[in-house]
């Protein structure tokens, strides 16, 4: 076959390997950007290693099906004989080193303002039970639980008479949300009673294993006032799915008006228990 | 070897018939059906657990299973797979294949051969028969998590007995294929004349007998945590759940290459046969996998970044996490330029050994996104997760023994099986294949959890499409069936060296390949076995 014949198939090959590649991305869906600083490196860390693989893929693909398209024995009858080129082998050992480390330089920066922890405006303890969330506001004396919500919970039985899809947030709603400030740094001490959970909100940014006898930390600086949903992700026995996490994040004085009430409550309760 | 010494070799065999045949077998090549035969079951029975959870997350709800046996369904689906299906395919093709390539008269220890296959059914019936005990089989996920694996009944004692002796039937099997490569190979070919299979194999078994004790150990401490009262993972004890997971994943990591080493070279082969060219780059494919499974000791910590571990740490096994990528970035290019000017034929051997490469490059390319820590923060213990290591486990490691089955069945039955039905094999796995695991990607991403038996409304549409995926790939698996019985039952007779391209000492036996093969070595070197073998690499 002719030299420009080969380039035309190489590129008519490559083409459709594209538009099939971007069709596949396209109908998808991605991760959220989230609604923290480092949610949002996260998103283009993320987005930035799936358009290097998918380069990759679809150059080494490509390769591949020009090859397969011009060598087969219909049109290539005698094999060529060659076994090696130490060139081509010091070049495509080189290029993914490169590549990798094109990549693990923003991936390490990210991990690095991941981990600082110092210097947290307030601290929530989150605690895993089977198979619900105990949050310990530690400044303000705040704690609860925190379950899947009632009808959630109604239409997740077998042979239930409420449909799931006629639950708003169907298995994302809880009976008692976690407020917290926005443009806060809040520190999270994550640890569990029973098994392990992990506690993972996805608009944050990460998730973080809670482990029994053990405190682990994380961080977030929640940018945007919203509810964000989330959900145990550790295999923690029967109700594993049905632990959900949700986070309502206010403005500060929200935030303020809500600790007084809570804190009225409590007393009021108190009060009325003691006599 | 010709007809006239085949004759003889048959007539002072006095072998016994029926089932004692195969209980006392100490035969290579039957003991490889054997393992072979096995694996099928334990495939299509895994594949069954497989389709009770595709099934029950068909719509949002709890429609079929309780969430107790959803859990056990995947616990018990993995273990069945990996340690049932995956793992006895490949020493089962080692029993067959290794001797015949090396140019042995049969395993260098042949009573213990059949040990490490006996030993199998035992285990598996002791694992599944959990699943009929009033406390249920293992729901805590194949990696038996403490706390969460001591919650369970007194099955978990039965559980942990079925690993020891697949363990020790693993190790076994190991040593002696090491010992048939380093000992028993035919005069003049040296190691770095062997086949890739071979010597994918070799680097294998070293993993296994590395790894295998340190899961006995992992499991046996969680065995004593369970009945006698030691406080190894209990924190309440003074003990560590985190540290099973680190015992857990050195033993783990290796043994996710210990189920695709064997199958690159097993692609190693094929490639080379229907591009009627030869493997290129053989060298650095054997330090390629030498690299690999020597890093495979050293990221085993990838699987925990959510764990909480110190930055420095978390660094460390990101970087050597990345490093495997290029190892095996150097296989696939070098299978790729093994094409590359060949003069190819897509029988389905080489159909299934294509769509490896690229599907399997696919699930090395997740892998790579997923050893980036801070991203991994949000992919771990996701629907993304499940995608990647499917499409390295399922199109990777499974089509691979289906390529081989192909590609080999031939030399074992002595008759070809039905191409048509073969093509039709592979179009159909691999395009349902990807209708399954492909919509898990964004599953993960749009932030399903795995080992979730019931979802949020808006991950109902990718999962009907996995789902359906999932039901078509199964069905299909029955055309697979089908088309092996066929072929052992009779067809076209196969010609000794079955494919035009196929170069190596297995393809100079007759086909189907008698009982007894090379009992005089052949010397590899002479000009008639050249001519049929190529010259060894
Ligand atoms: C380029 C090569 C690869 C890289 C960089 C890679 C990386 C990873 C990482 C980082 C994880 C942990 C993800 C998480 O839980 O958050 C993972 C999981 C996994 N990988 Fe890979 N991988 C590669 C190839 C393979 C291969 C060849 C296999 C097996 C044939 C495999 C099987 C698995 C399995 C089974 C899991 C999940 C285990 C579990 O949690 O149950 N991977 N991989
Ligand atoms: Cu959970
Ligand atoms: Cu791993």
């Amino acid at each position: 076959m002719k030299r420009a014949n080969e380039w035309i198939v190489g590129i008519a090959v490559m083409a459709v390997i594209m538009v099939i590649t971007w069709g596949i991305f396209a109908v998808g869906e991605n991760m959220r950007p989230g609604v923290t600083p480092f949610s949002q490196d996260v998103y283009v860390l993320h987005n930035t290693v799936m358009g290097v693989v998918t380069v990759i893929g679809v150059l080494v693909f490509t390769a591949m099906f020009t090859s397969i398209v011009l060598h087969r024995r219909s049109k290539h009858r005698d094999p060529a004989k060659f076994t090696h080129s130490t060139k081509a082998e010091i070049i495509w050992t080189a290029i993914p080193i490169l590549i990798l480390v094109v990549m693990a330089i923003p991936a390490t920066q990210v991990l690095i303002d991941m981990e600082e922890t110092g210097d947290a405006e307030m601290n929530v303890k989150v605690t895993g039970y089977q198979w619900l969330w105990k949050y310990d506001y530690l400044e303000d004396d705040i704690s609860f639980f925190s379950a899947l919500a009632r009808d959630s919970n109604r239409a997740r039985q077998m042979n239930s008479d409420l449909a799931p899809a006629d639950v708003e947030n169907y298995l994302l709603d809880v009976d008692r949300r976690l407020v917290l400030p926005v443009d806060t740094k809040i520190r999270f001490l994550l640890t569990a009673d029973d098994v392990i959970h992990s506690w993972w909100v996805p608009d944050l940014g990460w998730k973080r294993d809670a482990i029994p006898g053990m405190v682990n930390e994380a961080w977030t600086l929640i940018e945007e006032e919203g509810i964000y949903r989330g959900q145990c992700a550790e295999l923690c026995g029967k109700d594993h799915g049905f632990m959900p996490i949700v986070v309502e994040a206010v403005s500060k004085e929200d935030f303020r008006a809500w600790v007084a009430s809570q804190q009225a409550a409590s007393t009021a309760s108190n009060q009325s228990a003691a006599p | 070897m010709t007809d006239a010494t085949l004759a003889h070799h048959d007539t002072h065999d006095h072998h016994p018939k029926g089932l004692a045949r195969w209980v006392f077998t100490t035969n290579h090549k039957e003991i490889g059906t054997l393992y072979l035969v096995f694996s099928l079951v334990m495939f299509l029975l895994g594949g069954a657990m497989a389709l009770v959870i595709r099934a029950e997350l068909f719509a949002p709800g709890l429609q079929l299973v309780h969430p107790e046996f959803f859990n056990q369904m995947t616990t018990m689906h993995a273990l069945v797979m990996i340690f049932g299906a995956v793992m006895p395919a490949f020493v089962g093709l080692a029993n067959w294949m290794v001797p015949l390539m090396i140019g042995a008269p049969d395993m260098a220890l042949p009573r213990m051969n059949n040990w490490s296959f006996w030993i199998m059914p035992f285990a598996f019936t002791l694992l599944l028969s959990t699943l009929f005990m009033p406390s249920g089989g293992p729901a805590s996920g194949w990696t038996l998590y403490p706390p969460l694996s001591l919650q369970g009944g007194n099955s978990l004692a039965f559980v942990i007995l079925a690993i020891h002796l697949m363990g020790i039937s693993s190790i076994m099997g190991s040593i002696n294929i090491i010992a048939t490569i380093l000992n028993m190979r035919a005069p003049g070919m040296t190691l770095l004349r062997m086949p890739m299979f071979v010597w994918t194999w070799l680097i294998t078994a070293f993993l296994l007998i590395a790894v295998m004790p340190v899961l006995a150990g992992a499991v046996t401490m969680l065995l004593t945590d369970r009945f006698f009262g030691t406080s190894f993972f209990n924190a309440a004890g003074g003990g560590d759940p985190v540290l099973y997971q680190h015992i857990f994943w050195f033993f783990g990591h290796p043994e996710v290459y210990i189920m695709i080493l064997p199958a690159f070279g097993i692609v190693s082969e094929i490639i080379p046969t229907f591009s009627r060219k030869k493997l290129f780059g053989y060298t650095s494919m054997v330090y390629a996998t030498a690299s690999i499974a020597f890093l495979s000791f050293i990221v085993w910590a990838h699987h925990m970044f959510t764990v909480g571990m110190p930055l420095g740490a978390a660094l460390f096994f990101m970087y050597a996490t990345m490093v495997i990528a290029v190892p095996t970035g150097v296989k696939i290019f070098n299978w790729v330029s093994t094409m590359w000017r060949g003069s190819m034929t897509f029988e389905t051997p080489m159909l299934f050994a294509l769509g490896f490469v690229v599907l399997f490059t696919i699930g090395g390319l997740s892998g790579v996104m997923l050893a980036i820590v801070p991203a991994d923060f949000q992919y771990h213990d996701t629907y993304f997760v499940v995608a990647h290591f499917h499409y390295v486990l399922v199109t990777g490691a499974v089509f691979a023994i289906m390529a081989s089955v192909y590609y080999w069945l031939p030399k074992w039955t002595g008759h070809m099986y039905n191409e048509t039905l073969g093509k039709i094999h592979f179009w159909w796995s691999a395009f349902w294949v990807n209708v399954l695991f492909f919509p898990q990607h964004y599953l993960g991403l749009a932030g399903m959890p795995r080992r979730i038996p019931d979802y949020a409304i808006q991950f109902t549409e990718f999962n009907v499409i996995s789902s359906i995926g999932g039901f078509a790939f199964g069905i299909g698996q029955l055309l697979f069936v089908y088309i092996v019985w066929q072929c052992a039952r009779g067809g076209q007779k196969a010609t000794d060296g079955v494919w035009e391209g196929a170069r190596g000492l297995e393809w100079t036996v007759p086909s189907p390949a008698p009982l007894h093969t090379f009992d005089t070595p052949p010397d590899i070197d002479s000009p008639d076995l050249v001519a049929h073998t190529g010259g060894q690499q």
